[in-house]
């Protein structure tokens, strides 16, 4: 219309009209590769054999991608691309800042390795049921959870990879499974309505969705507007989302009953995307209210530390004590955010980094035991030590690093956040995690000794035993690297998870990436 | 008009709340459904009502030169009905294949997964 009047209409105070550097479009491409390569896996539905080749170059490229955005992050700040072009916050922004670059680079490398476990373990039957497909849309949700700028978008990607989790859960359809994921289907629902819940009242209260906006905007809004009720129901949502106590029953009443590659993806992935969404918003949205709520979060993080720890303690099943495992992990998360000093936050990043690959890694392990021995029950496994003394060695790096004992990765968060708990005066939480710590050691130092010390007598087997597989050994393996680099040169992970928390204290260098126009004048 | 909705949505989510604290799978659907239209209201009333202003830029401006009713509840409103008609599509087929597999809709008797008399570990060898 504009034109047959013959105006000549300015763009530029609706759209971004520089071209985006080739480099920035790193940060869309953790979001759609995984997308494109889930649509094509769903078109080579029956080709099962071409499947998983197509699935780990995919993923290999993926986690190549990764690297490549949290290397163009480190050296460059925080990276921003808008959808459409249009000007923030009307366009729908992608921010990859240090903390989601992290996060991103750590759960390529998880799917990547759980890409390689599934070669032997996922049947014909899993893959004509997508399992590939499934997992390859979970990716790119959990990616999108991470580098997504937009709290609603946030949402949507919450979604996709929840609806994505319920294909995964129900792959096989066995009875356990099916009770199972009806109970993580629904809570799982209840959770993310809830966070739907909070983003509604805080449209109502902003305007605006724009994650850079509202921190922008909290300030003056602090006065009048109710940002406590705003904080608190993030908190239930994503503390549901995370499984923190006592909200956290529905996932060990499903975790163990998938295949284990996909407990192992899901225990690595889907539950630190609730910490991810909890430090994004308490730590660098509403800080204020944070701190009001902070005694409230450590009393949560230690409930959910002991409650984690109690129930692995009395469990048989060894999926069923890593499923406890989990949430006792998210309790020390939790504490770093309910700390919320410099080291604390960077003590429940690192804390996260090191929690995604150790549980993917343990879940793994534990099917590799299950192939070797014939049995998930600590009552069956028995004299792995003697048959397996390569899955024997491997076990017990990872048991130690899960406990927080050097020479494993767990060590240094579990330093930093007694560090930080004790430089706060709050030695009761200091104590509840090297309590957790001891508790962790004798829950899984005990399905050790079980499994592997323990003698097997000849008339124990089960008969069930299945040859493990080379992938799988790789798989396990490839995992324990980063771990034991942790361990041994924690140095560049602790810079990177400070970085991270200095980009969420002061959220200026965000804003000022995505509202570029505005920082100059 | 907010206010009567603001009791609308408030009226919602105690019908939600209530079904979900039942012991009945299909009662808890029928609340998750209920509840995810609560938010769906919620949402809509959060972007201020108004009627009968459409949101249409004149052909010789370049912004509505009167306020307009809010157009951006609504674009979130259909994601959001979109995923929660999908997601309750599935739970549907999920809680009728519960139904089949385990032979109840009672929570308290789905225990498939977690057995009540489950074994402890072996205290020692």
């Amino acid at each position: 219309m504009a034109a047959e009047q013959g105006k000549t209409v300015d763009l530029s105070v609706a759209m971004i009209l520089d071209p985006v550097p080739a480099a920035d479009w790193l940060v869309i491409a953790p979001v759609a590769l995984p997308l494109i390569f889930g649509a094509v896996l769903l078109m080579l539905r029956h080709r099962t054999a071409t499947q998983p080749r197509v699935a780990i170059a995919a993923l290999a490229a993926l986690f190549a991608v990764d690297l490549g955005l949290l290397i163009h992050v480190w050296t460059g700040g925080p990276v921003v691309m808008t959808m459409g072009r249009w000007l923030p916050p009307f366009g729908i922004s992608f921010v990859a800042d240090m903390l989601g670059a992290t996060l991103v680079v750590t759960a390529g490398l998880v799917a990547l390795v759980c890409g390689i476990f599934s070669i032997g373990t996922v049947n014909d039957i899993g893959r004509r049921y997508g399992f590939y497909a499934f997992m390859m849309l979970m990716v790119a949700g959990v990616n999108g959870s991470f580098l997504t700028g937009d709290i609603f978008n946030l949402y949507v990607w919450f979604e996709v990879f929840l609806i994505s989790s319920f294909g995964l859960i129900i792959l096989g359809s066995g009875r356990r499974q099916i009770d199972g994921a009806t109970k993580y289907a629904i809570l799982n629902l209840v959770a993310t309505t809830l966070f739907l819940i909070a983003t509604g009242y805080l449209y109502g209260i902003f305007g605006t969705l724009n994650m850079a906006d509202i921190a922008r905007k909290a300030p003056e809004l602090r006065e009048t507007a109710p940002l406590m009720t705003l904080a608190t129901l993030y908190l239930v949502a994503f503390g549901m989302k995370a499984a923190a106590f006592p909200l956290n029953f529905w996932l060990p009443a499903s975790y163990h009953t998938p295949r284990i590659v996909v407990a192992a993806l899901f225990a690595g992935l889907l539950t630190k995307v609730g910490i991810y969404a909890l430090l994004r918003t308490l730590v660098m949205l509403f800080p204020p209210e944070r701190s009001v709520l902070s005694g409230l979060i450590i009393w949560l993080a230690i409930g959910t530390m002991l409650i984690g720890i109690f129930g692995a303690l009395a469990q048989n099943d060894i999926r069923r004590v890593l499923g406890f495992v989990v949430v006792s992990g998210i309790g020390s998360m939790l504490a770093g955010i309910g700390l919320g000093s410099e080291v604390g936050l960077a003590g429940a990043i690192v804390y996260a980094v090191h929690s995604m690959l150790v549980m993917t890694a343990l879940y793994l392990l534990a099917g590799q035991m299950r192939r070797a021995g014939g049995s998930y029950s600590l009552s069956d496994l028995a004299g792995l030590y003697r048959s397996h003394p390569m899955m024997a060695a491997i076990a017990l790096f990872l048991v130690l690093a899960a406990a927080g004992l050097p020479p494993g990765s767990g060590l240094w968060p579990k330093v930093m956040l007694v560090q930080a708990s004790l430089a706060d005066g709050i030695w009761w939480l200091a104590l509840a995690i090297l309590v957790t710590g001891l508790l962790t050691t004798l829950a899984l130092g005990r399905v050790f000794v079980l499994a592997f010390w323990r003698v097997k007598e000849a008339a124990e087997r089960t008969g069930s035993e299945i040859a493990t597989t080379a992938s799988a050994q790789t798989a396990v393996l490839i995992l324990c690297i980063p771990v034991a680099v942790m361990g041994v040169w924690p140095e560049p992970f602790i810079a990177a998870a400070q970085t991270a928390v200095a980009g969420l204290l002061d959220p200026a260098t965000y804003a000022g990436a995505v509202f570029p126009v505005e920082a100059v004048q | 008009m907010e206010t009567a909705f603001s009791a609308l949505v408030g009226i919602f989510f105690a019908v939600a709340v209530y079904l979900l604290l039942s012991k009945h799978i299909i009662r808890i659907l029928l609340g998750a459904a209920i509840l995810s239209n609560a938010v769906n209201l919620l949402i809509f009333t959060a972007g201020r009502l108004t009627r009968e202003v459409p949101p249409i830029i004149p052909a010789h401006l370049y912004m509505p030169d009167e306020a307009t009713a809010n157009p951006l509840p609504q674009a979130l409103v259909l994601t959001a009905i979109v995923i929660s008609f999908s997601l309750f599509a599935f739970l549907l087929v999920l809680t009728y294949r519960a139904y089949q597999e385990l032979g109840t809709d009672d929570t308290e008797e789905m225990r498939v997964a977690e057995p009540a008399d489950d074994a402890m570990p072996p205290m020692g060898y």
